[in-house]
Formats: structure tokens, C-alpha cells, sequence
């Protein structure tokens, strides 16, 4: 049974047994290893560049270039954000490869970070249109269309966080299916097409959607 | 013969109307197809806008996916956390 995480321990407050999920635990791990990395990273501003600061440096071009191409102006606000979330998500789909449940595969996670764009679009929108402008849009083309334009603007965030979270749990389901069939050998290939392209694949397009939803939000 | 009681029902119709649900993927497979066609065409014709070509495919095919995704959720949730076994 995968589709649940796993229930690691219960955590006491007051009278509640608070269950704390293998998502949880996981998520904090990569917390932990990207607070560590920036730590060690950021160590050396100022002085005489380090390694680890190189590899920061090269992530920041990449991310600044693509942005530039796809956000124009409105980059330089969102690059921190959004490089943050693409370094979240690479490190959490790829952590199936060290044999734990990816944070991704759960659909808390996927909606969290869905929202957070959900609410970036809106902000944007209401910064370009004003917020008169803003809520007059939900009743064009005419008032009676104001259910129908409500739920476009929530089927952003549900379809970005169902297709992460999609993807990442079916190549769970069918890494496990073929780990109880076949355990030997076979899923070493299959690992390197549902953890590592897919997983990759996933985070890049889960940071391009957020940034053409941001950029084309009006 | 034993009387079929009706969680037994109910699963077995799970498990196909799950089967089911995953024809949907046939028109995502299908339109992913063509845009991966022309979009070789695309780099065929040219080659310099390669990089351009490949994220538009990407996104759009994120998009196109939607839908093969849905189904996907409603096989997995009809076959892993059904809600109909507990309006018997």
C-alpha cells in the first residue's frame, strides 16, 4: 500500500497524537542538506571564491538566463524563489534514488507548492490590473461568467500540483510493482528513467509553468 | 454458489472501472506524438532554434498531459483509497 506515506512516529501536543509522515521527515532532511550547502556555500562571499560557491554561481546564471527569456522584466523579483523551489524540488525527486519516499509523491507537498504560485499569479495580476481592475475581470466577458472564471483561476494550481504529484507517485507505484516482481537487475535502468529524467524532467517544468503563469498573469 | 456479498462487488467494479480510466491516456499519447513531430520538423527546418523548440515542446506536452493525469488520479484513488466501499 504506497499510496499513503507511512506514519514514522506520533508527535504529543497537549492531548492530540500528531502523526508525523515520512513526507515530513524527508522534507526536512532536504531542508537540512540545501540549509547545510547554502551555509557552507555562502561562506566564502567577499572572499576569495570557493568550490561550492562556483556551483552556486553557475545554478544563478543558468536560472537568470532561462527567466530572462521567459519572465523579461518582471525576472529579477522572482529569480530567489524560484531557483529555491527548483533546487526544493530537484533534491526531493530525486531522493527516491537513496531509497525513501520522494516529499513530491504526497499531495500535500504538490498542493503547498502549487498555491504559493497560485497566490504569486494573483498578486502579479492585481499589481498590473489594480484591484479594482482585478476583481472587475472575474465578471468578464459578462456577471454570469463569474463561476466559470473562478474556477479557471483554481484549475491553475490544482492541474500543477495533480501533474507533479501524478507523475512522481505512478513511477513510485511502478518502481514498487517491479521491485516485488523482478528485484534483481531490472529496476537499475528503470531507476534512471522514473527517478532521474522523470524526477528532473518534473522540477524543470513545474519552475517553467510558474514562471510563465507569473509572467503571463493579467 | 455463494452469494456475491457487495464490497466484493464493489472492488471488483473498482478495479475495472480503474482499467477503464486509463483510456484516457490513448488521446494524450496520441497528441504528444504529433507535437514531438513537428517539433522534429521544426529542428529539421532549423537546426539554430533547437533549444527554443525543445522547452516549448516540454511545457506543451506538460500541458497536453493534463488530462492523462486525471485519469491516472482516478485509477490510483479507485484502486488504492476507493471511496465507494464506504457508502455500503
Amino acid at each position: 500500500m504506497e499510496f499513503f506515506p507511512r506514519v514514522v512516529f506520533y508527535l504529543k501536543f497537549l492531548d492530540y497524537k500528531v502523526p508525523i509522515t515520512e513526507t515530513v521527515v524527508v522534507t526536512w532532511c532536504v531542508m537540512v542538506i540545501l540549509m547545510v550547502f547554502s551555509y557552507f556555500a555562502g561562506k566564502s562571499v567577499g572572499k576569495e571564491e570557493g568550490t561550492l560557491q562556483k556551483v552556486c554561481a553557475v545554478f544563478y546564471e543558468a536560472m537568470e538566463e532561462v527567466l530572462n527569456e521567459t519572465m523579461g522584466e518582471t525576472a529579477s523579483t522572482y529569480i530567489p524563489y524560484i531557483g529555491t523551489l527548483l533546487a526544493f524540488l530537484l533534491l526531493s525527486n530525486l531522493s527516491g534514488l537513496f531509497g525513501v519516499r520522494p516529499p513530491t509523491a504526497d499531495l500535500s507537498t504538490t498542493l503547498v507548492l502549487a498555491f504559493i504560485t497560485f497566490f504569486l499569479i494573483q498578486k502579479e495580476s492585481i499589481g498590473r490590473k489594480g484591484l479594482l481592475g482585478y476583481i472587475k475581470s472575474f465578471f468578464e466577458p459578462s456577471p454570469a461568467l463569474f463561476p466559470l472564471n473562478v474556477i479557471g483561476s483554481f484549475s491553475t494550481p490544482v492541474s500543477m500540483a495533480f501533474r507533479l504529484f501524478g507523475n512522481i507517485l505512478g513511477g513510485l507505484i511502478i518502481m514498487n510493482l517491479v521491485y516485488s516482481a523482478l528485484p534483481l537487475f531490472v529496476p537499475v535502468p528503470l531507476h534512471f528513467y522514473f527517478d532521474i529524467f522523470a524526477g528532473i524532467l518534473q522540477a524543470f517544468i513545474f519552475v517553467m509553468l510558474t514562471a510563465v503563469f507569473i509572467a503571463t498573469a493579467d | 454458489m455463494p452469494a456475491i456479498d457487495g464490497k466484493a462487488l464493489i472492488l471488483a467494479f473498482s478495479a475495472l472501472g480503474a482499467g477503464m480510466a486509463m483510456i484516457g491516456g490513448l488521446g494524450t499519447g496520441i497528441g504528444q506524438g504529433i507535437a514531438a513531430g513537428k517539433a522534429a520538423e521544426a529542428v529539421a527546418r532549423q537546426p539554430e532554434a533547437q533549444g527554443d523548440i525543445i522547452r516549448t515542446l516540454l511545457l506543451g506536452d506538460a500541458v497536453a498531459e493534463t488530462s492523462a493525469i486525471y485519469c491516472l488520479i482516478i485509477a490510483l484513488i479507485l484502486i488504492f483509497a476507493n471511496p465507494l466501499v464506504r457508502l455500503l
